[in-house]
């Protein structure tokens, strides 16, 4: 192994600029002569514009222009798209509603965008936003997930009945009721799948310039793939020609999926920043963020198991009605349909799984994917209905894992909804938690609690994910509009050290280390040469950006593959230097060596050569400087056991998480410090739905979680420190043996916890968040 | 926020003559719970008049019956305070427990108790020790200083100089926080006197008060039981999405029960 | 609009601002000291805490006027030349940032924290330390390891 390389918990590279104050966020960007964007938003949920006046707001102090949906419109800037079709039942693409940037002629959600205010500073354009004076008709309000679709709902888009967006069945309906009308016993569970609002710390923000000289854009903003921005902006927003248009990613702070969408504000600012030709600036507030950032999860599902007398899983029915608020976000209807019903098999040989989703449309902000995506709310259905059986088996939780795992020689498995597991060793992973997490000492513990008046209780949850998204053949199958290879350049300079390009983008992830730590692996560069650039469409070549825990298992593949073809090149200039056959080049270590000699020159050197061709191969291209691009063939599957115990206050209804352990397959670990960050982060994600956080709108679809003052999230003293292992398998797909990591803990915390819950209290069921209000009810109901 | 002129006092004198000349104003002390306010635009006064100038506010002081705080005293300073600790130990945790460490270096006992949050912790402790407000035109005595949600016996130009707490009893505060802001859902502060107990309550109605039910249930035995059979009027207690006024009233019995636990 | 001055990281520092304006705002906009980052507007999250005259403050809930004269540290005075500060440093050893944006708060807080709980603190006081800092990445389990061992470092 290279110093630094593969499996050494190298300090972040990044870390420096960000511990001293040195990042650079985008609203950290500051030009001359900037403006600052203020929008208008609708406080109705569901309203017509009947008018709106900006005479009096325009004549405020500092005010450059006003904008509005119809000065969109005049200048021909297209709405805002969704890039995944799902068929409907009927046969129909999915019911996409026209989502103009800025509304034209009706509001759909309280924060919806209507009007844009420009003005010297944010302060002015705050004051003169507030004279905008609009006549709003107010409609009646669809804001329940539940009843969205029943007949005597509000519509809210005309080309959508019943605000129906799509139901999408999947499976053989037929098949699975037959079993269901025999089967030993039905275990059923009807449960929520709360809606989150995704809260990276940094608000989205953009910045935009527009340089008449050029006639180019470059727009900084808040993005977790600048490429696809530039691409949906260029040829669905009709901003700019791509190759007038610059997005640059910068510092990022936080993601977890909600930066990765294109949204009116960004649009807005690129569009006003040419129009006034003035640079423009928008930063998202925190209240503006939970108005308008693309929302979570939000499902109501039934799901039921049909079990043999063994407690063996025959067959799975589920029902869900999944909410995707307003208008379409930019992956929005992927989400419920083919990232969750395709994950319902998780880690079990159940042969038969119908699943139908109805897709709805609210009077609530769009709803996307985070953090996990469809993965968390399968799990969570599943592996909650895995306890509800167990206790309707009379059986342990572990055991009826145990009896339906798939097992080790079973892989490559093939589920009934569509993925096919290439690598996993589930009952590994459950033997190693339980021994983590002190499973047979748990009935001591509980009853030593007990003495105290405390209720303890223990949860599993043995999830599987599909990362390393994804293979461009089967999305593009399945209706998405792009392609989900990833890209890399790796360019050495002439004197000796290394950039390396990718078209993933890091937003604490990590990436300059991690993919620095491939390079000098496989280069035997040092660490400290290489240097790992992302996030600018004008630096790095096409890429997809990150998301679904692809970084590494795709893009990571790129540039291991970019690195062969410079080993091969540099095989060749080697061979000529060293007047020996290309043949007998052999590399290691950062030099090419003649073998069975001592004859060796050092890449460093070769870039030099192959920069400074004076003596060098005939026909070879000079330069040493390689793209690739790399296509999975198959999604990776990352999976792993989950046990949390708590301890249940059941006078106040107080949840406390005693203990948490994990045990992972990630495949090959890079940087295990960096990959147990990922879990932790994740694992308190998945805390944070499971006991804070709640997104509520009223019935008239107000956001009454709008702030931190009522929208709960973890902070330290919510959470113990957590006990972390690992059972690696090979997933043969993925050439560096990687399988991702970023997401794992959001998805197998939430049902661990509130199956510790559940158990503590010796309930079936407690929806999330477990605050302590529904605890205490539960336990009384329960005692 | 909207714009406003700002001015900064040395004493109280001059603060009141500011707040009489000015079109709307307020006194500002730490700012923690007003700046916000006025960033949401859900305030805007007219002047803010600081009173962080004004020294004669500041401090801490204990005598043989009373501790004595300055309006302008910061509660990680209250916390802090050795003699707080000693005097009135429930008294230097309650404050130890407000908002968060950088909330604590700025805000202070009088900004919180002009407030009047209904969720605010100080105010418990005011009810139930009986404390004096003095302000700069009279001794507000604690149990007439609260009056309604965000609403004080003070007038506009009134100024609180200090509190003062006698350090009779023992006492205990608890308090449940809501899981998001981590303002108390229900606060109680309780004081076994000599002659009786005495409970301020917050966070469960519009406005901190006095729990006469469960005083008279503990003078009669101090005991957590005793709490058992008290009946809280469940219609004032405020519901929200973190607590319903069943639930409320429900943790004011527990929290309760662990104070008279702490005293005991 | 006021004429304000103080001492920022060591410098005297003044600046014309309304009287609206946030420290933070000062600091950000005016100085262009952009490492103090602005997380929410509720007081809630810590991304913006400094030190004025010494203790920890929410830089978005002061008015630039109201720290007229005082001295303040912010996340950009804490190294010395490339020698980090011994807390950036425990941050760093620890993995407790990930994409840096709570970082500069989480910092100055820890500082803080060591200043008013010596150099040796336990696990369940730094973690309800930290109740004024919101981190949506790291799971706080590396931060609490780096203020751990950030303090022992302070303490030499």
């Amino acid at each position: 192994m290279a110093e630094n390389g593969i499996g050494a918990s190298v300090r972040r590279k990044e870390d420096n600029r960000f511990l001293t104050g040195k990042g650079n966020y985008t609203d950290d960007i500051n030009v001359v002569g900037q403006t600052y964007a203020y929008f208008v938003r609708s406080p109705y949920a569901h309203a017509n514009l009947n008018s709106i006046d900006t005479s009096a707001a325009s004549a405020s102090d500092g005010v450059v222009a006003i904008l509005t949906g119809d000065d969109l419109a005049e200048d021909g800037i297209g709405p805002l798209i969704c890039g995944v079709n799902v068929t409907s039942d009927d046969g129909e693409p999915h019911r996409a509603p026209l989502h103009p940037a800025l509304a034209q002629g009706k509001v759909n959600y309280v924060g919806d965008h209507v009007a844009v205010v420009i003005a010297e500073s944010l302060a002015q354009a705050k004051d003169a936003a507030e004279k905008v004076s609009i006549d709003y008709g107010v409609l009646p309000a669809v804001a329940s997930t539940a009843t969205a679709a029943e007949v005597n709902q509000q519509q809210i888009h005309d080309i959508a009945p019943n605000n129906m967006c799509y139901n999408w069945p999947f499976g053989d309906k037929a098949a699975v009721d037959a079993v269901f009308e025999t089967a030993h016993k039905i275990s059923t569970l009807d449960l929520i799948n709360n809606r989150m609002v995704t809260n990276p710390m940094e608000p989205r923000a953009a910045a935009g310039e527009y340089n008449s000289g050029t006639e180019e854009i470059t727009l900084h903003v808040t993005t977790q793939n600048p490429h696809v921005h530039r691409l949906i902006l260029s040829a669905f927003n009709q901003l700019a020609p791509e190759h007038k248009l610059r997005v640059v990613g910068p510092d990022v702070g936080g993601g977890f999926g909600v930066k990765i969408f294109v949204y009116a504000e960004e649009l807005v600012v690129g569009w006003a920043c040419r129009k006034l030709n003035r640079p423009v600036k928008w930063t998202s507030d925190r209240t503006e963020a939970f108005l308008a950032d693309a929302h979570g999860r939000d499902h109501v599902a039934t799901a039921e198991m049909a079990l043999d007398d063994q407690g063996k899983f025959l067959a799975m029915r589920v029902n869900t009605t999944a909410n995707l608020g307003a208008y379409l976000s930019t992956f929005s209807t992927m989400v419920p349909s083919y990232l969750y019903a395709f994950l319902l098999a998780g880690q079990y040989t159940t042969p038969l799984i119908y699943s139908e989703v109805k897709a709805v449309f609210t009077n609530t902000a769009p709803v996307d994917a985070a953090r996990g995506a469809g993965r968390p709310e399968a799990t969570y259905l599943l592996e909650r209905l895995v306890d509800v059986c167990a206790e309707d088996m009379g059986l342990d939780p572990a055991e009826i894992r145990r009896r339906n795992f798939i097992p080790v020689e079973a892989f490559p498995y093939q589920t009934p909804v569509v993925q096919c597991y290439d690598s996993g060793d589930y009952p590994a992973a459950l033997e190693k938690a339980l021994q983590l997490a002190d499973y047979d000492g748990f009935t001591a513990r509980a009853e030593e609690a007990k003495s105290r008046g405390m209720l303890r209780g223990i949860g599993l949850s043995s999830y599987v994910e599909a990362c390393g998204i994804a293979p461009s053949a089967a999305v593009g199958q399945l209706g998405a509009g792009v392609g989900l290879w990833e890209s890399a350049q790796v360019r050495f300079n002439p004197t000796g050290n290394v950039q390396v390009f990718t078209g993933t983008h890091s937003h604490g992830q990590g990436h300059e280390t991690t993919f620095a730590q491939l390079v000098t692996e496989q280069l035997g560069v040092p660490i400290e040469n290489i240097e790992v650039i992302h996030g600018d469409t004008a630096k790095t070549q096409f890429g997809m950006g990150t998301y679904g825990s692809r970084s590494l298992a795709v893009g990571g593949v790129a540039i291991a593959k970019a690195c062969e073809k410079l080993i091969e090149k540099g095989k060749k200039i080697a061979a000529h230097a060293l007047e020996a056959a290309e043949g007998d080049i052999e590399f290691a270590d950062g030099d090419f060596t003649v073998a069975g000699t001592d004859k060796a020159m050092n890449i460093a050197d070769v870039a030099f050569n192959a920069y400074v061709p004076h003596s060098y191969p005939e026909g070879l291209e000079p330069g040493f400087d390689e793209n690739a691009f790399f296509d999975p063939l198959n999604f990776s599957f990352p999976a792993g056991t989950h046990v949390c115990e708590v301890e249940v206050d059941p006078e106040t209804g107080e949840v406390e998480i005693v203990k948490y352990s994990a045990v992972d397959d990630f495949g090959k670990l890079i940087n295990p410090m960096i990959v147990e960050g990922q879990v932790h982060g994740g694992i308190v994600h998945g805390v944070g739905q499971a006991l804070l956080e709640g997104c509520q709108y009223d019935d008239d679809g107000q956001l009454i979680t709008a702030s931190y003052m009522d929208y709960a999230m973890p902070r330290a003293d919510n959470v113990p420190s957590f006990d972390i292992d690992y059972a690696p398998t090979n997933p043969p797909h993925n050439p560096l043996g990687v399988k991702g990591c970023g997401e794992a803990g959001a998805i197998g915390a939430p049902p661990a916890v509130i199956n510790a819950i559940s158990n503590a209290l010796g309930v079936k069921h407690i929806d999330m968040p477990a605050t302590p209000e529904a605890v205490w009810r539960a336990a009384q109901s329960a005692a | 926020m909207y714009n406003f002129s700002y001015q900064k006092v040395s004493s109280v004198a001059d603060a009141v003559e500011a707040m009489q000349k000015s079109e709307d104003g307020k006194f500002v002390a730490g700012g923690q719970t007003m700046l916000p306010t006025m960033k949401h635009r859900l305030a805007s006064p007219s002047d803010l008049i600081d009173l962080a100038g004004v020294g004669e506010l500041v401090g801490i002081s204990v005598d043989e019956e009373t501790v004595t705080i300055g309006a302008m005293t910061s509660h990680a300073a209250v916390a802090a305070s050795s003699e707080v600790q000693d005097a009135i130990p429930a008294l230097a945790k309650l404050a130890g427990n407000i908002g968060d460490p950088a909330v604590r270096n700025r805000g202070t006992i009088g900004g919180s108790i002009a407030n009047n949050d209904p969720a605010a912790d100080y105010p418990a402790a005011v009810i139930a020790l009986g404390a004096t407000v003095t302000t700069n035109k009279r001794d507000i005595p604690g149990d007439e200083f609260f009056i309604g949600m965000f609403e004080t016996a003070l007038a506009e130009d009134e100024v609180i100089v200090s509190v003062s707490f006698p350090k009779a009893g023992t006492a205990a505060y608890m308090k449940f926080e809501n899981p998001a802001s981590r303002y108390a859902i229900v606060g109680v502060f309780l004081v076994k006197f000599i002659d009786g107990v005495r409970v301020g309550v917050t966070g469960a109605t519009a406005c901190a008060h006095r729990g006469m039910r469960l005083e008279e249930a503990l003078n009669g035995s101090f005991t957590a039981d005793a709490i058992d059979s008290v009946e809280l009027p469940i219609e004032k207690m405020n519901a929200d999405i973190h607590a319903s006024a069943e639930y409320r009233a429900h943790l004011v019995k527990v929290m309760t029960k662990r104070a008279v636990e702490a005293c005991a | 609009m006021q004429t304000i001055s103080m001492n920022i990281n060591g410098v005297p520092v003044s600046g014309e601002v309304e009287d609206r304006t946030l420290l933070v705002q000062f600091l950000r906009e005016n100085l262009r000291l952009t490492g103090t980052h602005v997380g929410c507007d509720t007081s809630q999250c810590g991304a913006c805490v400094v030190h004025l005259d010494g203790v920890s403050v929410k830089s978005c809930t002061i008015l630039a006027v109201q720290s007229d004269g005082c001295e303040v540290t912010t996340i950009e005075g804490l190294a010395n030349g490339s020698h980090l500060h011994p807390m950036q440093q425990a941050f760093k050893d620890n993995h407790g940032l990930q994409c840096g944006f709570c970082t500069p708060g989480m910092v100055m807080s820890a500082i803080d924290i060591v200043n008013r709980n010596g150099c040796d603190i336990d696990e369940a006081t730094v973690r309800k330390e930290l109740e004024g800092n919101i981190c949506r990445c790291t799971g706080y389990h590396n931060i609490v390891k780096s203020v751990q061992a950030g303090a022992k470092n302070m303490g030499g």
